[in-house]
């Protein structure tokens, strides 16, 4: 059988219809732009796919990757709950579920390869990160958040739990007591308390998040890479079993009447802006 | 330290809300509907509300403020927590 010859040169630019990157001594800029706020769909995750794709060549001349958006209102609101209302409507219930976890699996493997990444990734922070949009983030080694921006975790509000391996990263990095807090209220933090709790490495003032990652980016690449690999290897765990338990969990509870039926309003609604908690209509 | 007065808060929120959406001075009261005198989405409701903690050094859940949407009222939810 005759061998595909992989493309072994990195790829150092990229302009998809939801994300671009480019590379630039040293350091990526991943900017995810997707509008309306960088809905985590089948668009985006293809792309970001890409971008893990891209990992391995992209390692030996690259010590950070910073992770922004260019959307103005935020980083991301996390996975395109239209989408996934859409799809899982016109399938029957049992072909839904297997449709959901082919979805889901297919994340995790995104998230797990940039969360190994073998440079120093950062999440440059503005306005709203929430949902998957924060799960992207806690994927990074260090989060710099703008100080007005804000982070949650809405899932629970519609019945199910975060699905992008968010409960288990959040739990490597934060105390339980804050993630309770997150998720039972389903209330949004701003950044000085996702500081306080641990969440974000450092906090910029308002429009300057990028700028301060890009700081911190310039200050990695000053580092030997090996010491760097390795370090990132001992102190940064990936909670494997735990993502595991996540996807079953996420998987059992999503299949229920309930969650298709919240959807659904959520779907339905006519508010523009209907994902967040503060609502003029709620 | 000292404690201010709802009157206080209620003008202190009033003088943000003026700056941060650019309306004349003296043009918003307590009594206002802010989502329609504004013209202001949830987005930019959570980031008055982002500039309002961060004014007052104080956490307000947003679902202490779900449905409120006069000045006077988010005045009584803010003063609550100072």
């Amino acid at each position: 059988m005759k061998k595909r010859r992989r493309n072994l040169l990195p790829v150092k630019e990229f302009r998809g219809k939801g994300l671009h990157w480019e590379w630039r001594e040293g350091v990526v800029e991943l900017t995810l732009d997707h509008e309306p706020l960088n809905e985590i769909g089948t668009l985006l995750l293809g792309e970001l796919e890409q971008f893990a794709a891209a990992i391995d060549t992209l390692a030996p001349i690259t010590s950070a990757c910073i992770i922004t958006s260019a959307r103005p209102g935020g980083f991301s609101v996390g996975g395109d709950l239209k989408e996934l209302y859409n799809n899982a409507l016109s399938l029957s219930p049992k072909k839904r579920v297997a449709g959901l976890r082919k979805f889901i699996e297919r994340i995790h493997k995104v998230a797990n390869a940039l969360d190994a990444a073998p440079f120093v990734t950062l999440a440059a922070v503005h306005g709203l990160c929430m949902g998957g949009g924060l799960e992207l983030a806690l994927l990074c080694d260090l989060i710099v958040a703008d100080k007005m921006a804000r982070f949650g975790f809405p899932e629970l509000r519609l019945g199910f739990i975060p699905g992008f391996g968010g409960i288990p990263r959040l739990r490597r990095d934060v105390g339980n007591s804050f993630i309770r807090d997150l998720l039972f209220t389903g209330r949004t933090v701003k950044a000085e308390a996702a500081h306080q709790a641990g969440l974000i490495t450092h906090l910029a003032g308002e429009g300057y998040a990028l700028q301060v990652a890009r700081s911190m980016a310039q200050q990695i690449t000053k580092f030997d890479p090996e010491a760097r690999v390795a370090a990132k290897k001992f102190i940064k765990p990936i909670p494997y079993q735990e993502l595991r338990e996540e996807v079953e969990l996420f998987c059992k509870l999503f299949n229920r009447p309930q969650v298709m039926e919240s959807l659904r309003r959520f779907v339905e609604s006519d508010d523009p802006m209907k994902h967040l908690p503060v609502s003029p209509k709620s | 330290m000292c404690m201010r007065t709802i009157e206080q808060t209620t003008q202190e929120i009033l003088e943000l809300a003026t700056m941060q959406f650019k309306v004349p001075a003296g043009s918003l009261v307590a009594d206002d509907d802010f989502y329609k005198k504004l013209g202001i989405d949830s987005l930019q409701a959570l980031e008055m509300l982002s500039r309002l903690e961060n004014h007052f050094r104080i956490e307000l859940p947003d679902y202490e403020v779900q449905g409120v949407s006069d000045f006077k009222t988010l005045a009584q939810r803010i003063q609550a927590r100072l």
